[in-house]
């Protein structure tokens, strides 16, 4: 058994799964929102802000936020495992990555709420 | 025809690189790519390459012939030459010892991670562990597997993880003794390939179905071991 301590779940089956998992989310709001926008051709802002002002919505896109969140650190902690083999620049990246799903995920949530 | 060799010898050479010699095929007969070796190192017995059983069994002149992975000895002409060229270089990713020979210590400490043995607790009965004829068919396009690392060497996850992820041909291996009967350590072997790089790393490109000389299929055992992970942990 190899050991990692910097990959999203530790285990292998673990973030496969939830990379899967994350893959459905992310798949089910694109298809929301690209339906959406074009049974509504000549949006508002009134409109706009009616669709996510409303909790089903809110709770919707946080999970999608959470999801992309998830499912690109899993990505990208893979492509820095492949390619990237100094160890200091690898972990460099990993926390670069880290930090930018983290601000990602509460700007999100700002964005969400300040509507 | 023209070929073109992959040339290095460590103790005369600074680098590696390519020779190009043109060879007339005796009868223009339709030979397999072992015989066009015999017939460069009559040439010139310089040349350095691994063969033994020269009938696809011994796994031992896997090497990439224009730019895929097979077996020399049982590979003709007619299926790899193109425009009346040949490109021969060793099996990719893994140290070169000297021409076509490469270092395969990677490949086998991948194979001894797996624990390519029957692991059974229970006292073994008088005669021999018997198993129903279904039970054997399980291990069918398992078991044929000849270790010539073609398929290992065609992954891109196993060039870049060659320390971290088992590789195809390990985890057919895997599968074949997970799916043996008479096997008792299933729940131990799974554990020991729960973790991101050694099943995971395998992201499904089926380099290795397309080049394996046996005809085996290494991404549906991996398939296979994911399930089992998924079964015992769900």
């Amino acid at each position: 058994m190899v050991t990692s301590i910097t990959s999203f779940g530790r285990s292998g089956l673990y973030d496969w799964m939830f990379q899967r998992v994350t893959a459905v989310v992310l798949l089910a709001f694109t298809v929301f929102m690209m339906g959406y926008m074009l049974f509504n051709p000549n949006l508002d802002y009134q409109q706009w802000s009616q669709l996510f002002g409303c909790s089903p919505m809110r709770i919707f896109t946080l999970l999608a936020i959470l999801s992309m969140a998830a499912h690109a650190w899993i990505g990208m902690w893979s492509i820095s495992t492949d390619y990237i083999k100094p160890t200091g620049f690898r972990f460099l990246f990993q926390s670069a990555c880290g930090l930018l799903m983290f601000v990602y995920v509460a700007w999100g949530i700002q964005i969400l709420w300040g509507v | 025809m023209l070929v073109s060799v992959y040339r290095y010898n460590p103790e005369i050479d600074d680098a590696p690189y390519m020779q190009d010699i043109h060879i007339d095929i005796p009868g223009g007969k339709d030979i397999m790519v072992l015989d066009l070796l015999q017939l460069l190192k009559d040439k010139d017995p310089t040349l350095g390459y691994r063969r033994s059983c020269r009938e696809g069994v011994c796994g031992s002149d896997g090497m990439n012939m224009n730019g895929l992975n097979g077996l020399a000895c049982i590979t003709p002409l007619s299926e790899v030459v193109e425009s009346d060229k040949l490109v021969l270089r060793p099996l990719p990713g893994l140290p070169v010892i000297r021409d076509l020979v490469v270092d395969m210590t990677q490949f086998y400490t991948q194979y001894e991670k797996i624990k390519p043995f029957l692991i059974n607790d229970t006292p073994p009965p008088a005669i021999e562990r018997l198993q129903s004829p279904e039970e054997r068919a399980e291990l069918d396009g398992l078991y044929e597997c000849i270790l010539c690392a073609c398929c290992s060497t065609a992954c891109p996850s196993f060039w870049w993880n060659p320390d971290k992820f088992i590789g195809p041909s390990g985890l057919l291996q895997a599968y074949r003794f997970l799916a043996d009967s008479r096997d008792t350590a299933t729940a131990e072997r799974l554990t020991d390939l729960d973790d991101p790089f050694s099943v995971f790393r395998c992201h499904g490109i089926m380099n290795c179905v397309a080049v394996c000389p046996k005809g085996l299929n290494p991404t549906k055992a991996i398939g296979k071991i994911r399930n089992m992970l998924l079964a015992q942990a769900t």
